[in-house]
């Protein structure tokens, strides 16, 4: 396992993932974060946190689980469920999606039908800690901490502390 | 004429085993010892390792004919019977229509004899129609050659009814053989009242609706002298009430099946029908108890309660499902494996203690010269592997299992009717 | 897990799944558009050899839920009363295309053999008096919203325990989750050979209740010889009904739970019944949380190669 971001990469990635947001929405007055479950909600808390150092106002951090949306149900067990907590309306907002790691964007598409349930945001945009390419739909992120060339065989490991008591991103070759 | 000799078994005779040679010659053993070279006209089987007897007796089988022929009939129960070393087989009377008088009790026998596999013989009823209302013609069922009485799968309930029928059958000689299941404490029950029953929500049998009725009976021995038989004997206090009546001196026999012998209530857990019967699996506390009193002799007799019942009529829940399991044709594998008895305790439980108390004159004969050549060739040693069956129906809980000891060769009348694998007609 | 049969087939982390997954389920509920796309072109058979409404209704409101089509199957509207065998009757409705099936039977182990005769999963919705799984399923994560964990907790089960498959299936699924479970009954609604559960027993309510964080009241099933099991139903509700004097003397945060339909005046005062504490709707709604836990977990896919 070759470590790729250490905990300071992480945290600087974070940093300016959340004043790139601001930018580019002219101020965070109608962002609203939604972590994907799990580790999407840590690094989405750590960009509101972020966000409203910058906005000097709080910004509200949602959970999405996109489980129940995913398109492989029958091929793999069904993991576990966990709760899809939304604090505001997303009416006319902008939600900012939050996720570890965009690969083939299967998760992104899922979220963004998850999301459709849920309400009619103005705009979504989504925020990636890691690109590691080979998308299979015609999805892009808004917002990435690093891109990442990878191979497929390669494995792209995200840890957080709130989770995994350490931080950092690994590759792992093939095996 | 040909001859066959059974070469070098461990022979059972009136004196114990012996290693011999069994000669056998138009229906007769005509010499056990050491037999010359018979030249072509002999058949020899090798025997070494076999224990050679005299055939088994099952006091207990449902032969469905007439009236349930799609269960079993006459031929495929011979046929069972054959390989599993029987020679004899008692036929109930819970057909349709039900043996209770003298000219069912002809058919069942006449058909035995055209299907010539094994020698039936007819139970028949106690009480008319197995109403439990009135007896049935007992005297008309002795002459045509009933000797045990029973409303099997029914309970003679009424005392004063089985008192009447005690004392007429005292007369004859006959035995009175009891289905002994207490209705009342039965009643809605499908299996042992015990915890497994308790987890299931099942409703349950206690072992007593079982001993109620026998110590009753009992009873109803001391004051009438009858010979009393209890079929399918189940659970622990039952054989203490045996054993009692024996040490008494009352003429008190009793049989077990090889499932209760072989399996519990805790085989009852996934509610398979094949699982069900009357009297049910009981704890294993009452197995442990008729493994005992089978070993001592407190049970004289394996009995299969060979009981068929068709594949539509067991794919259905538990507790619709009717009660039985068929059995004939490895109950003596299931005993070899589940008991474990000596040579002569194995030969007397199958064969000749149930042929004394059926009182079936040419069966159950240690083996001697001049003695009928009703010969079952049994190996402690070998495997009965329980994959399917030659009887009609397939409702039976050995199905996927393996016990130890397998019948090799059964002769009826001087004819071989079953070797190794496969019926010969 | 290929079908859900029984709770005393689940362990630990099987049961900590689906209450986890049913939490997942009870917030995707609370949205104004309370349905995913999870289970699309998925079939599922609701079969009620007997009859039900609340489980049926909660059933097909959990597979709607989760976008899966549903077909029905109720005994009086079937063949069984032309003659046709369970066996057909199952087969004939999986070669229609179902992918789970949801089997209530009045037999103990009906829905076992179903498992056994058909190639798709089977959930147990109610067999005789033996389990009632999803029941449990419920109950345990109503508990679970209420006290955090089942570890420790101290629940009394009151009533007909006997004839209960909702009480069969809840010793089991609380005391594996670590509750601690006391039965209370007149001996005749107590189980036969109760020593290999995992539960102490009781024939007196009064002085098991201030013990108890939870008081979940069976309903008194007059159907299963009811009569002939305890004299009387004012008897009963003297000795075993959760009163509103009983009511004020258990612990001020001990709730009440109740499988329904509740006979108010026999087991439960109607006081009683209305109070906040008894949590009798929230296991409704929750009911239907937990069956979409299941239907989902079921209708997965096997692990992974």
């Amino acid at each position: 396992m070759k470590l790729v971001m250490d905990e300071k990469d992480v945290a600087r990635a974070v940093r300016r993932i959340a004043h790139e947001i601001s930018e580019r929405n002219r101020g965070a007055g109608d962002v609203i974060v939604v972590g994907i479950h799990t580790r999407g909600i840590p690094l989405g808390d750590r960009i509101r946190q972020e966000l409203a150092a910058i906005e000097g106002a709080e910004i509200p951090l949602g959970s999405l689980d996109i489980g129940l949306y995913r398109d492989d149900l029958a091929s793999r067990p069904a993991p576990v469920i966990g709760r899809t907590d939304i604090p505001d309306a997303i009416e006319g907002r902008t939600v900012v999606l939050v996720d570890d790691v965009l690969y083939t964007g299967r998760t992104i598409r899922a979220a963004l039908d998850a999301l459709a349930d849920i309400g009619r945001p103005a705009r979504i945009q989504l925020a990636v800690l890691v690109d590691r390419g080979h998308r299979e739909l015609p999805i892009r992120a808004d917002y990435v901490g690093k891109n990442l060339p990878t191979s497929e065989k390669e494995r792209v490991t995200v840890h957080v502390r709130e989770i995994d008591s350490e931080e950092g991103v690994w590759i792992e070759g093939a095996l | 004429m040909s001859r066959t000799t059974f070469r070098n078994g461990t022979v059972l005779t009136a004196a114990g085993p012996v290693t011999a040679d069994v000669e056998v010659a138009a229906g007769t053993i005509v010499a056990i010892g050491k037999a010359g070279s018979g030249g072509d006209e002999v058949r020899e089987i090798d025997c070494g390792g076999l224990w050679v007897g005299p055939g088994f007796v099952d006091i207990h089988t449902h032969l469905r004919e007439p009236g349930h022929e799609y269960k079993e009939d006459t031929e495929s129960a011979s046929r069972v019977a054959a390989a599993g070393g029987y020679t004899s087989v008692v036929a109930m009377p819970n057909t349709d229509p039900v043996i209770d008088s003298g000219h069912l009790v002809r058919y069942t026998i006449e058909r035995g004899r055209e299907v010539g596999l094994v020698e039936v013989a007819s139970a028949g009823c106690v009480t008319a129609g197995r109403a439990g209302e009135k007896l049935a013609h007992l005297d008309d069922l002795w002459a045509a050659g009933v000797r045990l009485f029973t409303d099997d799968g029914d309970v003679v309930a009424d005392a004063g009814l089985l008192r009447r029928a005690m004392d007429y059958l005292a007369q004859l000689g006959g035995v009175l053989a009891q289905h002994a299941i207490d209705p009342g404490l039965a009643r809605g029950g499908h299996m042992h009242e015990g915890p497994v029953a308790s987890g299931l929500g099942m409703y349950a049998i206690p072992s007593a609706a079982e001993t109620v009725v026998v110590a009753r009976d009992i009873e109803l021995v001391r004051l009438t002298g009858c010979n009393y038989h209890v079929q399918h004997i189940s659970a622990a206090p039952t054989v203490e009430l045996v054993a009692a009546a024996k040490r008494e001196g009352l003429p008190v026999t009793a049989e077990v099946t090889p499932h209760h012998l072989a399996f519990t209530d805790g085989d009852v857990q996934a509610t398979d029908p094949a699982f069900k019967m009357m009297p049910p699996l009981r704890s294993a506390a009452d197995r442990a108890a008729l493994v005992a009193g089978l070993q001592s002799g407190v049970i004289d007799a394996v009995a299969t309660d060979h009981a068929p019942h068709a594949d539509h009529e067991k794919d259905v829940p538990f507790e619709h499902a009717p009660n039985g399991v068929i059995g004939l044709e490895w109950a003596a594998a299931v005993v070899n494996d589940r008991v474990g008895l000596d040579p002569v305790r194995f030969f007397e439980a199958m064969s000749v203690k149930p042929a004394a108390i059926a009182r079936i004159a040419n069966q159950g004969h240690w083996l001697a010269t001049g003695a009928p050549a009703n010969i079952t060739a049994f190996d402690p040693k070998g495997v009965t592997d329980v994959r399917q069956s030659r009887s009609k129906s397939r409702n039976a809980p050995y199905f996927g299992r393996r016990y130890a000891g397998a019948v090799k060769y059964t002769m009826y009348a001087g004819a071989m009717t079953h070797e190794e694998s496969g019926v010969l007609v | 897990m290929r079908h859900l049969l029984t709770t005393q087939d689940l362990d630990r982390d099987q049961l900590t799944m689906l209450l986890d997954t049913a939490d997942g389920m009870v917030s995707l509920l609370e949205r104004d558009i309370a349905k995913a796309p999870t289970l699309r072109g998925k079939t599922v058979a609701t079969m009620f050899f007997e009859p039900s409404t609340r489980t049926k209704l909660s059933f097909d409101k959990a597979a709607k839920a989760l976008s899966a089509d549903v077909m029905s199957f109720t005994a009086s509207s079937s063949s069984l009363t032309k003659g046709e065998s369970l066996k057909d009757t199952v087969l004939t409705v999986q070669a229609l295309g179902v992918d789970l099936m949801v089997v209530r039977h009045g037999a103990t182990g009906a829905p076992l053999r179903v498992a056994e005769w058909v190639d798709v999963p089977v959930v147990n919705a109610g067999d005789g008096a033996h389990q009632h799984p999803t029941q449990a399923l419920l109950d345990s994560l109503t508990l679970r919203q209420h006290f955090g964990t089942l570890d420790g907790v101290k629940i009394g089960i009151v009533g007909d325990i006997r004839h209960s498959r909702v009480a069969r299936s809840n010793v089991f699924a609380f005391s594996t989750l670590g509750a601690d479970v006391t039965l209370i009954a007149p001996p005749t609604l107590l189980p036969v050979a109760d020593s290999e559960w995992p539960v102490r027993t009781t024939s007196e309510l009064d002085d098991a209740l201030t013990g108890l964080d939870a008081v979940y009241l069976l309903r008194v099933q007059s159907e299963r010889g009811g009569a002939s099991v305890f004299p009387s139903l004012g008897e009963y509700r003297a000795r075993f009904g959760l009163t509103a004097e009983r009511f004020k003397r258990l612990k001020p945060d001990a709730v009440v739970l109740h499988p329904g339909p509740m006979i108010r005046g026999v087991e439960i005062d109607a006081v009683v019944a209305d109070d906040p504490r008894a949590l009798v709707l929230q296991q409704v709604t929750n009911g239907v949380a937990a069956r979409m836990a299941v239907l989902y977990h079921l209708l997965g896919g096997e692990a992974d190669v």
